[in-house]
């Protein structure tokens, strides 16, 4: 049988980032997958040569736009522990609302363009409508729809007002109502289920040895979640992690849809919970030392290693993200898939490019 | 602090990278460092039910490091980007990209980076 | 089957959930960064916001001998943190909520101000 080489990428209908893949077919079945990068590389490690600590701030919130918040979060705690500065609790418990709020807004976006990929359009307007609830929440109290930039070294810059918390957590209960007025639909949909279920799956061993990381990894029955490291306010905040065990874009999708309900409980419980007092402390002196941090974004386990040499530039910042690191399950999964399901199944991983390539 | 950091030589990182494959552990990442002018420091980044485990390598400038991509294939991505940045070159590459993950052939000068291909002087 | 009728049947009994943009403005939420200014007169050029800027867009400069300061930002380069803001010590400078109109033209924010003697005295220790 000839081979032919289909370019995917890095315009395509269903990427809204650049991504290029190289799929090598027999007739309309993918053989091989061969991943290109390079298109959006920033070069933002490279630049903690020029910016100092706090203004890298800044800089890593520039690595994701949907994840920002989660970015600036992992980056201050990693500084903070290298630095031994405790934060206050409020400031903890705020960092995790204006996570869980990302994390949501996240998903909501993701099931959206997930809907999008299989040609369901008015579902993604649903979700892309609840989404704006959130998005509103977030310029509202922090300042700006995605990039919210109220994390310091220290704590944050933001306080959240009683009326804003309360108003918080009507929005986010009219957001929850409205995802389950469309959960039938996304979940137990005819079209739904045609195009997803069964394609593209790993098994639980496949998923771990391939390192892939977040929804990916617990559609395929492992349940690890990096908020178990209980950073901010998760020490005092119970939750379990999303599973599903089929592996198959449909459970993706599944552990994607009860996440962003479960966010609603842990921006309540954050809320009720949320004791008075400071939002930062003073911070002095420069960083020293070396420090790995890993924090739970929307796609994924996100890792940080930094190394400070006493000056106020960091000598290294390195960024692990999930979808570098969910990219080798993407190669592993792709052969065998017809080139009509290619869509579904490179989104289902939620590929993030300017993460993986900063 | 980086909790269980033990330092490897270049011969071992293969070795120590199947007894962690064999012991269940989930490869996170490869940071590579410029350390000087001659030396860069690899820290190869596991995780079991939420520890890491950690090794470090110190690896001479211009000397090849062997890749731990038939073990771990997650790896392959990174150690391409690390040939990138770093011009350290990984021997048995399950899928090389020779220098040109992020770049590519036509490439002359990049502002402010050091180690690229295209500002490496051409033989 | 029929999942998704009822949400359908919703929307179209509903009012519009999108707005006429161009005629029909929401009111900005007042915490909203969208547009930064500098109140001249207040401004001692102490040159905190051109260090601490994490995209580098603002260049203070001071004539000594004219007795003025000029201040200058690219809101071309400027990504709207207000780390300037929170750092300025006279707080001169300020964010308005309404975000800027597109420009055809990149032009700089260029605002020319009298240096004060006595208060100058005051900045200069914090210039360390």
């Amino acid at each position: 049988m000839a081979r032919t080489i289909i370019p995917f990428g890095p315009q395509h209908p269903v990427l809204p980032e650049p991504l290029h893949l190289k799929l090598v077919c027999e007739d309309e079945i993918v053989k091989e997958a061969i991943p290109a990068l390079g298109y959006v590389h920033r070069g933002l490690e490279k630049l903690a040569e020029i910016r100092d600590f706090n203004q890298m701030i800044q800089v890593v919130e520039r690595v994701c736009g949907i994840c920002s918040m989660l970015h600036s979060q992992c980056y201050c705690q990693g500084i903070e522990e290298m630095m031994g500065v405790e934060i206050p609790e409020r400031a903890k418990y705020l960092r995790t609302v204006w996570s869980e709020l990302h994390r949501m807004h996240s998903h909501l976006l993701w099931l959206g363009l997930f809907a999008d990929a299989f040609g369901f359009e008015s579902l993604f307007m649903q979700f892309w409508r609840i989404r704006e609830r959130i998005m509103d929440l977030n310029e509202a109290t922090a300042g700006s729809r995605v990039i919210v930039s109220v994390n310091v070294v220290g704590g944050v810059r933001q306080d959240l007002t009683p009326e804003q918390c309360s108003w918080i957590l009507t929005e986010v209960a009219q957001a929850g109502k409205e995802i389950k007025a469309i959960q039938s639909t996304m979940l137990s949909d005819y079209t739904v289920c045609k195009r997803t279920k069964g394609v593209a799956a790993l098994t639980k061993e496949q998923a771990y040895e391939l390192g892939a990381a977040g929804p990916t990894l617990r559609a395929s029955g492992v349940a690890q979640d990096m908020r178990q490291l209980k950073y901010a306010a998760f020490d005092k905040i119970d939750f379990e992690p999303v599973v599903e065990y089929d592996g198959d874009c449909y459970a993706r999708g599944v552990v994607r849809f009860r996440e962003a309900l479960q966010s609603i409980d842990i921006i309540r419980a954050a809320i009720s919970g949320m004791p008075q007092g400071d939002i930062s402390v003073p911070v002095k002196g420069n960083p020293e030392g070396e420090i790995i941090t890993r924090v739970e974004q929307p796609r994924g386990e996100c890792m940080y290693y930094m190394k400070g040499n006493g000056t106020k530039f960091l000598e290294r910042v390195r960024i692990r993200t999930p979808t570098f690191a969910n990219v080798p399950p993407l190669i592993a999964f792709m052969p065998g898939l017809e080139l009509a399901d290619v869509p579904v199944a490179v989104l289902s991983i939620d590929p993030c490019i300017s993460c993986t390539e900063r | 602090m980086i909790e269980n950091m033990k330092e490897i030589t270049l011969d071992a990182v293969v070795g120590e990278a199947s007894k962690m494959k064999s012991d269940g552990q989930r490869l996170v990442a490869l940071s590579c460092t410029q350390l000087d002018a001659d030396n860069f420091d690899i820290i190869y980044t596991f995780d079991k039910e939420l520890v890491l485990t950690n090794f470090r390598v110190t690896v001479p400038k211009g000397s090849d490091c062997p890749s731990i991509s038939g073990i771990y294939f997650a790896a392959l991505l990174v150690e391409n980007e690390i040939q990138d940045q770093f011009g350290i070159m990984f021997n048995g590459l399950v899928l090389d990209f020779g220098r040109t993950l992020y770049l590519d052939e036509e490439i002359t000068t990049i502002p402010m980076c050091n180690n690229t291909k295209a500002m490496t002087v051409k033989k | 089957m029929l999942k998704m009728t009822p949400t359908v049947l919703k929307n179209l009994f509903s009012k519009s959930s999108t707005r006429m943009y161009p005629f029909e403005v929401r009111e900005p939420f007042p915490l909203y960064r969208g547009e930064l200014f500098n109140d001249i007169d207040k401004c001692i050029f102490c040159k905190k916001c051109e260090i601490k800027c994490p995209s580098q867009c603002i260049t203070v400069s001071k004539d000594k001998e004219a007795g003025t300061g000029t201040w200058i930002c690219d809101p071309f380069a400027c990504v709207y943190c207000s780390i300037c803001v929170d750092v300025c010590p006279t707080k001169s400078l300020s964010m308005a909520p309404n975000h800027r109109k597109p420009s055809a033209t990149r032009d700089m924010i260029e605002q020319v101000g009298k240096l004060k003697v006595p208060k100058k005295k005051k900045a200069a220790p914090k210039k360390d």
